[in-house]
């Protein structure tokens, strides 16, 4: 039993196909180590044994028979009626910022502490019809609001490598369960970097795919035209799967992108003969850590032996993009979060006397202080007066910050470089300043505001206690909608290198 | 230029989200930390660029005007804190 905790998700489908061993015992493998590790770790928020079996069955069922025939519980099966699903039966948990019915979501919000939502998000349905079971709901900073997973109404999550240290944010939740072997697979969303700098700092791959890829719909808004969703796990070709089964056209998100279905998986055995690496300087500047330096130097030292090329390019803008992101993102923010008016759903203030004091106690409660500060922030960037000089301005970089990218695309295939600037920090230590635990996503964010697919994957380990060596990401940043190619290069070098199956301690 | 107590008020009052007097003070340090940060941004040149509010620069796809929700106002109002006949109840603003 033991190594199926370390199985990729491809081994985990053919021990299903098998019959070597049921979801339902998968499940209960799975749910077993959360009931164990999450009084430490803190990832989980919502667990339910009963409907997790439930569809666990339901996945047993379909194996079964036969993939035509699933029965998740209200979920029905959309699409092709005989097509194989490699996915049934293996367990997945979702980052608590996706709506699910019948299962608390509370975004890691006192605001939606008691949110039991009434209907699926897109990401739910569609790996449910996949025949996925969902081991429960996962930890995040309020709102996606955080980089150490510390702004979450339900406390903060550790780091299953070091406890003492922040797991990274705000998918904290999501990087800390897979990384602890609590659940193959998670997923998670990116709005600054909130995929890949967790999956950097538990030493995961995460990928954020190309904004309108994956549907928002039934994700919770924090900055619309940045959110997108995407899976953490434990090497690339269990992204591509994953990424597979949660990409696609949704008529009911407005962005989403009406494009071909795509297999994920069909370039990864493709060599690297000729691919060229572009390293930007902006990437490799003093901001970054020597360890983190080091590990990164030494991915690429790899690359060049399976036939990639770097070349030096410029993103002469890049430095923008913090400040940029932290205009934008609370602009949005304070928008999509206006919803939030105890009215409706969600908290209201037990004593209020006016209508107006009603709103304003029910957010001045409800929300977590980040939260009130992007919102504060947001609506002054975007009052009359200041909206040209911030907003409007933001938006003008913003197109910089893109063009740059285009630029040096021309260049090279995929751009290379840490995926943060330091190993994951200990908690408490950046809680205090705002800006500091901004700068945390300085590598992060850029893609995000011009809608690039980004990938962490683990590349060695960097400093910790000594007998506690935290892990280091390396970032790939690739050309609107080559996450196919992105894959590719992540998985030929986790053919040569062994980084993504180390494991923490506490797993073994 | 740094934010007086008062555009505080005034942004706490337009958010909706009430601020004790010592929160007022606390929180116009941290909006100042910030705004001192994204700064940099106005010494940019942008002259003629055009502002990009999205990643992808697609046009808004339009849907065709047909009801495609169902009835389920039940469900709906189940979580609200509370209703009454069908209605969500809030204090009164019309005397």
């Amino acid at each position: 039993m033991s190594d199926l905790i370390n199985s990729s998700l491809r081994e985990l489908s053919a021990a299903l196909a098998a019959k070597k061993i049921s979801a339902v015992e998968l499940a209960t493998l799975f749910l077993d180590r959360v009931e164990t590790l999450n009084p430490t770790l803190n990832a989980f928020i919502t667990t339910d044994r009963e409907k997790t079996l439930a569809q666990a069955r339901a996945a047993d069922e379909t194996r079964k028979l036969g993939a035509g025939s699933l029965c998740v519980p209200g979920t029905p099966l959309r699409g092709q009626a005989t097509a194989s699903l490699p996915l049934c039966g293996i367990p997945l948990a979702h980052k608590d910022i996706f709506c699910t019915q019948g299962w608390r979501t509370s975004c890691g919000s006192k605001m939606l502490e008691n949110f039991v939502a009434p209907y699926d998000a897109n990401v739910v349905e569609k790996l449910a019809a996949a025949g996925m079971v969902s081991l429960g709901k996962l930890n995040m900073d309020e709102f996606a609001m955080g980089s150490s997973n510390e702004a979450s109404f339900f406390g903060p999550v550790k780091n299953p490598w070091d406890t003492d240290r922040v797991p990274g944010g705000s998918s904290g939740g999501s990087a800390a369960a897979v990384a602890a072997r609590l659940t193959p697979a998670a997923t998670g969303t990116d709005t600054g970097g909130s995929i890949r700098q967790p999956a950097a700092m538990c030493g995961l791959t995460g990928i954020k795919p190309t904004y309108g890829v994956v549907s928002r719909y039934g994700m919770i808004a924090f900055a619309s035209s940045l959110d997108q969703g995407g899976p953490l796990a434990k090497s690339a070709e269990d992204c591509a799967l994953l990424l597979g089964a949660m990409a696609g056209f949704d008529a009911r998100d407005s962005t989403s992108l009406e494009r071909p279905a795509e297999d994920y998986s069909r370039d990864l055995s493709r060599p690297l003969d000729g691919l060229k690496i572009g390293l930007p300087k902006e990437f490799f500047g003093p901001g970054m850590d020597d360890d983190v330096r080091v590990a990164v130097e030494a991915a690429l030292t790899e690359y060049r032996k399976l036939g990639a090329t770097t070349v030096d390019v410029c993103l002469p803008n890049s430095g923008l993009s913090v400040p940029a992101y932290y205009v934008i993102a609370p602009a949005e923010a304070s928008s999509n979060l206006s919803r939030f008016d105890g009215v409706r759903y969600g908290y209201r203030a037990p004593d209020y006397d006016t209508l107006e004091e009603m709103y304003s106690r029910s957010r001045a409660q409800g929300f977590g202080s980040e939260v009130k500060r992007r919102i504060l922030m947001g609506t002054y960037v975007l009052s009359h007066g200041y909206y040209d000089a911030y907003y409007l301005q933001a938006q003008k970089i913003r197109r910089l910050i893109a063009a740059d990218f285009s630029a040096a695309f021309e260049q090279c295939d995929v751009i290379m470089g840490p995926t943060t600037p330091s190993v994951a920090f200990p908690i408490g230590s950046k809680s205090t300043d705002p800006v500091q635990m901004y700068l945390s996503d300085i590598y992060t964010v850029s893609a995000n505001l011009a809608g690039l697919p980004g990938i962490s994957v683990p590349c060695g380990f960097g400093a910790g206690q000594p007998d506690k060596p935290m892990p280091v990401g390396l970032q790939i940043i690739g050309k609107w909608f080559d996450e196919a190619r992105m894959l590719n290069v992540a998985h030929q070098y986790q053919q040569v290198t062994d980084w993504h199956t180390r494991m923490p301690e506490v797993t073994k | 230029m740094p934010l007086t107590p008062e555009d505080v008020t005034r942004i706490a009052l337009l958010s909706r989200i009430e601020l004790s007097a010592e929160e007022r003070e606390k929180t116009r340090d941290q909006l100042n930390g910030i705004l001192g940060f994204i700064e940099q941004l106005q010494a940019v040149d942008t002259t003629g660029i055009e502002p990009m509010a999205h990643a992808v620069d697609v046009v808004q796809r339009l849907r065709p005007d047909v009801v495609t929700e169902t009835d389920r106002r039940a469900d709906f109002q189940a979580l609200a804190p509370e209703t009454e006949a069908g209605l969500y109840l809030v204090p009164r603003v019309v005397e």
